[in-house]
């Protein structure tokens, strides 16, 4: 529970006023529910995030925050490059460009409910999840550095993915600026086996049904209906992001004091975006997003593929690819006037209001697609992004439900085997390679997903679009 | 979860304690090197149990850092990397620690799903909670969060 001094700006928003050190207010967008069950380190976190040189406007939370490393998980925060701001490997995180994308499958739950134990079983033969899997595909260091140029346009080009699936994806696919040679052989072996897998956690592949729909005009610009089947992958940059953010961490914390910042935390460690530190991070964090796109294009592939072979009818186009862990350069109107700024947002996704450039004709009727992914058995939401989101938190919300309760404290009260036959009899078909981790990602280890994108819709966030609910699930 | 008895500190011994969406790793020793190596099991333990793992297999390990904090962060981020690029899962360590330099040693064997059951893929050892210290009975602690 926040017990920390807060002011309330509205039902939905309250204010850490600026206070030791804050250059900027932090803003929390939460109910009361949600900031009674909130952590007071994301208080913490948000004021040091705020004491970061060069941050612009406000430092934000969304309604999932929660305690994370260095920001907190469903922190935004943007930064002037003219003003001595910072680039934050703090601030990404390690899981570089995490994310989620959503595929329509052209099927209803009608069609899908006969093949439903056969498609489980074949998406957990040919999906690598989990700790101790290795994907099939092994790159050069040639294709390994054009990977992490490409993106999920080099993907493409390889054969994993359509063309119509890069106008769908945030960049089109492929993030401009990655710099392959600021990224460690080491980060580059940890990925050696890995391109393709889907890693373990809360990492998953979901095939779902829509089971409510709130916004018809969107709705149907999105492409989604009632009973349709559609599929959620979230995974990220695997072991090759893991070992940027660890490394880059690790180097801007030590070198902060020659930089001349002080850090309020070790875990903020940030360098100036306009020093040589910064650019490298920013070369290696930029080639991090690409291979997180790449993969998720590859696990498309293999995806199609076993839709293919069980449902011949099948045919899964992707409606959005959203990320979570990201830096990005965006132009922002801050007080009437138009800034580049280097936004960091930490689990929380970009939310693109209606007409932004960024979107492809369709969406920028509608704004961006924003996808919240609930836990196993819970519903997942599609959301929308809204003019107000531009000027609320520079175009972001929630990402997630965030975690009601530590793993350890989640493998004490539940069984994998019992979890799984419990989402079993609500006909929800779990795979995974163990029980431990079923237990530690049981349902009721989360928080009401339904609380965050509601607190999302009436802070004026994004919009409410549709419901997803699972029908199968495939964890690491 | 705890490799001690919670009413009796025995050393060495480790535990995990709380971290809302990651988990916090401690490990205790009478000396620094124990604490170390203490921390190793307890990190091992968010993934399997540490009982489990045979030793058939090492890997030599050397690193400095500018403190003993750093130190623990780059160690244990080290493991990571090993276990990520190798396909082991390490039970066993020995450490030989000193002016904020280690030589290691760490046994272990490939993992196996069936029998290992891994909980959870090892992301990264964070700077957050990162602590390193000597209590005035003269016990070690040595702890941080790791990503997963």
């Amino acid at each position: 529970m926040v017990t920390r001094p807060l002011s309330r700006l509205s039902e939905y928003s309250w204010q850490i006023d600026p206070h030791d050190g804050m250059r900027v207010p932090g803003i929390i967008y939460a109910d009361h529910k949600l900031i009674d069950s909130m952590d007071d380190k994301v208080w913490e976190q948000l004021r040091n995030v705020a004491c970061l040189p060069g941050i612009v406007q406000a430092a934000y939370a969304m309604p999932d925050a929660h305690w994370g490393y260095g920001f907190p998980i469903g922190g935004v925060a943007a930064f002037d490059p003219d003003q001595g701001g910072v680039i934050s490997a703090g601030g990404v995180g390690f899981d570089i460009s995490c994310g989620v994308r959503l595929l329509h499958t052209g099927l209803t739950n009608d069609e899908l409910q006969p093949y439903k134990k056969i498609l489980a079983n074949e998406l957990a033969r040919a999906i690598p999840a989990g700790v101790g899997s290795s994907g099939s595909i092994r790159l050069t260091s040639r294709e390994m550095d054009e990977m992490l140029t490409g993106g999920a346009h080099w993907a493409v080009k390889q054969g994993w993915g359509l063309d119509s699936d890069l106008s769908r994806i945030e960049e089109c696919g492929c993030m401009e600026g990655a710099d392959p040679a600021m990224v460690s052989e080491r980060a580059k072996e940890r990925q050696r086996n890995e391109m393709g897998t889907l890693g373990s956690g809360n990492h998953y592949l979901e095939v779902q049904q829509v089971t409510g729909i709130y916004d018809i005009s969107i709705a149907q610009v999105f492409g989604l209906s009632c009973g349709e089947v559609v599929v959620s992958i979230h995974c990220g940059s695997r072991g090759l992001g893991h070992q940027i953010g660890t490394e880059y961490l690790q180097t801007m914390a030590i070198s902060a004091v020659q930089h001349g910042i002080e850090l309020p935390a070790r875990d903020l460690a940030c360098a100036p975006v306009n020093s040589d530190l910064g650019r490298q991070y920013l070369g290696a964090m930029r080639a991090g997003i690409n291979c997180a796109l790449a993969n998720r294009q590859i696990l498309t592939d293999m995806t199609r593929k076993v839709f293919q072979e069980v449902l011949p009818n099948s045919c899964l186009t992707l409606l959005y690819d959203v990320s979570h862990n990201t830096c990005k350069l965006e132009a922002h109107e801050v007080e009437g006037e138009s800034r580049m700024l280097f936004v960091h947002r930490k689990g929380a996704t970009r939310a693109l209001g209606p007409g932004h450039p960024a979107l492809d004709e369709d969406l920028k009727k509608t704004g961006q697609p924003v996808f919240i992914g609930g836990s196993m058995g819970t519903e997942s939401y599609v959301l929308a992004g809204t003019m107000e989101s531009q000027q609320r938190a520079f175009g972001s919300s929630c990402h997630g439900a965030g975690r009601a309760m530590s793993r350890h404290q989640a493998a004490r009260l539940w069984h994998g085997r019992s979890v799984m036959k419990e989402l079993e009899s609500r006909g929800i078909l779990v795979k995974s390679p163990s029980f431990r981790g079923l237990a530690e990602e049981a349902p009721g280890a989360y928080k009401d997903v339904s609380l965050v994108v509601e607190a999302a819709e009436h802070a004026g966030l994004s919009r409410k679009v549709a419901r997803l609910e699972p029908i199968i699930c495939i964890k690491g | 979860m705890h490799g001690r008895d919670s009413h009796v500190m025995k050393l060495p011994s480790w535990e995990h304690f709380h971290h809302e969406s990651d988990v916090g790793v401690r490990g205790y020793g009478c000396t620094l090197t124990e604490a170390f190596e203490q921390a190793s099991l307890a990190m091992i333990a968010v993934v399997t149990d540490p009982g489990r793992i045979e030793s058939r297999k090492s890997v030599d390990i050397s690193l400095s850092a500018p403190d003993d904090e750093f130190l623990l962060a780059g160690w244990l981020n080290h493991l990571i990397y090993e276990m990520s690029v190798t396909g082991l899962i390490f039970g066993k360590f020995q450490i030989n620690l000193e002016d904020h330099s280690l030589q290691a040693k760490a046994w272990g064997e490939p993992v196996d799903k069936g029998k290992h059951q891994p909980a959870v893929e090892l992301k990264g050892a964070t700077l957050t909670e990162l602590k390193v210290c000597q209590s005035h009975h003269g016990c070690w602690m040595a702890q941080c969060v790791v990503d997963v």
